[in-house]
């Protein structure tokens, strides 16, 4: 077990109005995900890992997400249990489209 | 006189010695090892029939109990060694030489027997190269093979699985060698002649029908929403730009995965009809739902798979099939379609290089390549043009023109991390320390950088065929490795640089919305799913059924 949170800024607030979002499960391989918006251009993001050791993954794959997708504004509770990067990438881009629909 | 005839001449003499055994051409289960060291004799080439599915695995066992201090020093010459009395020959002392093409679950013995200098490797070939050297300078003198059934004449009826055989047959037959077959069933008349009896020796009826592998059966409900990602990424930025009609698919969840997307998210993007029209391809469970929805007009099989007999011979317009209403699969000929007649092949592989080399060989296996290097290459001898092939060309070039010949799409699709956290990307490919090792003058590489024309992970789509030098080869490569430490190591601001010239297409340049990367995606999202779709004619293998 790990736990760490990343903090960094987005260049623009996330558009869109839908408040919250929690998609994922906590399963081998896979990880659940809850989407909060907290407003401004701040990322926050809180990840509690079952494998220990991976945090300058975890860094690289936080700062291409909000590189790629600009979510700013967002607190992000991250459960995961092992999954690979590819999966967290594919869930935060998915986490960020539910914010981004019409509340 | 006679000084052209020795190979005849031995022949009868075989022939001769062994009829004491037999009844005709049949001989009897129990007569089969002392029959074998009659027509056999020590360094002879012998094919044993193992083909990628269909196994004389009853002559195999045979073979396994002939005396060693008579027969010895065989020289093996078969596509697959598959089976562990493969193996056992050289175990025992009766082979010593090996000229193969593919070893599935044989991989780690062959590698372990390598090692301790039990045999004396020939080369890994693909299949085609296997068959052609069956004509040139590795015709077998005896072959044993196996078909469902046969006529006392020696008719034989291979059934589904034809696979090999008329290719071993022919060239063992014609050049004065000896052919023995099992069958499961000696009858009074076969269902259509796959194998004319005057190219027949011998036939025993096997005291068990022979083993045919399930290779291609892909369960949807293994399929991840990764490599549904992966799967809308080729459709949306390979079939859909360059349109190819023509294509074989490897075995990979990978291709799985489109072929289960075709009937929706290819549907959605209008691509039925003008796209993956006509294959080479074994009978992929998972291209079902395709078939069913109208996609596909024609496919020609390297060999049959295990529970789509029915539903191939209710479907005679999409696949070839005989006057008896079973399908007629030839891996000869199939491969050679896929050679020549396809635009693209699409498939997996474990480790791919800077330069876009791929190997699916560890440190302690070696799988051989099947017919993967074939497909997934380009043609030189192709003369005839495509759309597809003509477009792939030009962005090759750089130019167009009468002079500027196509490309064939081979597209890997690789998932940059594989079992066990294992990156698929590396600096140098495991079959280099395993050549070195093994004192191999070439390392086994399955397709070579410069045949592949696109690289599909979780990040996007690498387009080599605009790649202008090495240097961009390889950043365009580290660009879509994700975070292995090929990836880690990339050069940032040449990243950009080649997504920016269109060389790196992440899902968002193509407009892919991750919220549909769903396993919801799927036409079918298990094997039952499957059964429905094909009307209850798939009758798919035990491990297979979860209901």
């Amino acid at each position: 077990m790990e736990k760490f949170t990343i903090s960094t800024r987005a260049q623009r607030p996330l558009p869109g109005t839908t408040k919250q979002a929690i998609l994922g499960v906590v399963a081998s391989g896979n990880l659940e995900l809850l989407f909060e918006r907290i407003g401004g251009d701040a990322v926050e993001i809180d990840v509690l890992t079952a494998s220990t050791g991976y945090r300058a993954v975890w860094e690289a794959v936080i700062h291409d997400f909000v590189e790629r997708t600009s979510p700013g504004g967002v607190r992000i509770t991250i459960h995961d249990n092992g999954a690979r990067p590819d999966t967290v990438m594919l869930r935060l881009m998915q986490g960020t489209k539910m914010l981004e629909m019409p509340s | 006189m006679g000084m052209w005839t020795k190979q005849a001449t031995e022949r009868t003499r075989r022939l001769n010695a062994a009829a004491p055994l037999t009844d005709g051409k049949i001989v009897a289960k129990d007569n089969v090892t002392a029959l074998l060291e009659r027509i056999i004799c020590s360094e002879d080439r012998v094919c044993l029939e193992g083909d990628n599915q269909k196994q004389a695995d009853f002559l195999a066992s045979c073979l396994t109990e002939v005396d060693p201090g008579l027969i010895h020093d065989l020289h093996i010459v078969q596509s697959g060694l598959v089976l562990s009395e493969h193996l056992d020959l050289f175990r025992l002392g009766i082979a010593r030489k090996l000229d193969f093409s593919y070893s599935g679950p044989q991989s780690a013995a062959i590698a372990r027997a390598l090692d301790q200098g039990k045999i004396e490797l020939g080369a890994i070939h693909t299949y085609i190269e296997l068959f052609a050297r069956y004509y040139i300078d590795l015709t077998p003198n005896v072959a044993l093979i196996a078909a469902v059934c046969a006529d006392r004449e020696g008719n034989l009826y291979t059934g589904p699985n034809t696979e090999d055989t008329p290719t071993i047959v022919e060239a063992t037959a014609y050049k004065s060698g000896i052919v023995v077959a099992q069958v499961n069933k000696i009858v009074d008349r076969v269902p259509r002649v796959d194998i004319p009896a005057d190219q027949i020796d011998f036939i025993v009826e096997a005291p068990r029908p022979f083993y045919v592998e399930p290779l291609f059966t892909r369960d949807p409900g293994a399929v991840t929403d990764t490599q549904v990602f992966m799967a809308m990424m080729a459709l949306k930025g390979i079939y859909a730009e360059y349109r190819p009609k023509r294509l074989n698919h490897g075995i990979g969840f990978s291709t799985a995965a489109i072929e289960l997307l075709l009937p929706t998210y290819g549907e959605e993007l209008g691509l039925r009809g003008d796209v993956a029209t006509h294959w080479a391809l074994n009978p992929h469970p998972t291209l079902i739902p395709a078939i069913e929805s109208g996609w596909v007009q024609q496919i020609h099989c390297f060999g049959s798979e295990v529970g789509m007999d029915a539903y191939m011979s209710a479907r005679p317009d999409v696949y070839f099939t005989g006057k008896d209403g079973t399908l007629r699969s030839n891996r000869l000929l199939c491969q050679n379609a896929g050679l020549y007649a396809c635009d693209m092949f699409i498939g997996s592989t474990l480790q791919i290089d800077l330069a876009g080399n791929s190997s699916t060989v560890t440190p302690d296996r070696i799988a051989g390549f099947g017919g993967a290097p074939n497909m997934g290459s380009d043609a030189h001898g192709r003369r005839h043009t495509s759309d597809a092939w003509l477009k792939a060309g030009r962005e090759a070039a750089g130019a167009e023109g009468p002079l500027v010949r196509g490309r064939k799409l081979v597209v890997q699709m690789v998932e940059t991390f594989g079992d066990g956290m294992k990156p698929a990307f590396v600096e140098e490919l495991d079959s280099i320390a395993l050549a070195r090792k093994l004192n191999m003058p070439l390392a086994p590489v399955m397709i070579f950088g410069d045949d592949v024309t696109h690289i599909v992970t979780e990040e996007g789509i690498a387009n080599l065929l605009l790649c202008r030098s090495s240097d961009d080869i390889e950043q365009a490569i580290r660009g879509v490795a994700g975070y292995t430490p090929v990836g880690m190591a990339r050069d940032h601001a040449k990243v950009a640089a080649l997504r920016a010239r269109g060389i790196i297409r992440r899902p968002e340049d193509l407009g892919i919305d991750p919220l549909q990367a769903n396993r919801n995606l799927l036409a079918a999202r298990s094997i039952r799913d499957l059964v429905t779709w094909s009307d209850g004619l798939y009758a798919p293998p035990s491990k297979f059924r979860n209901w």
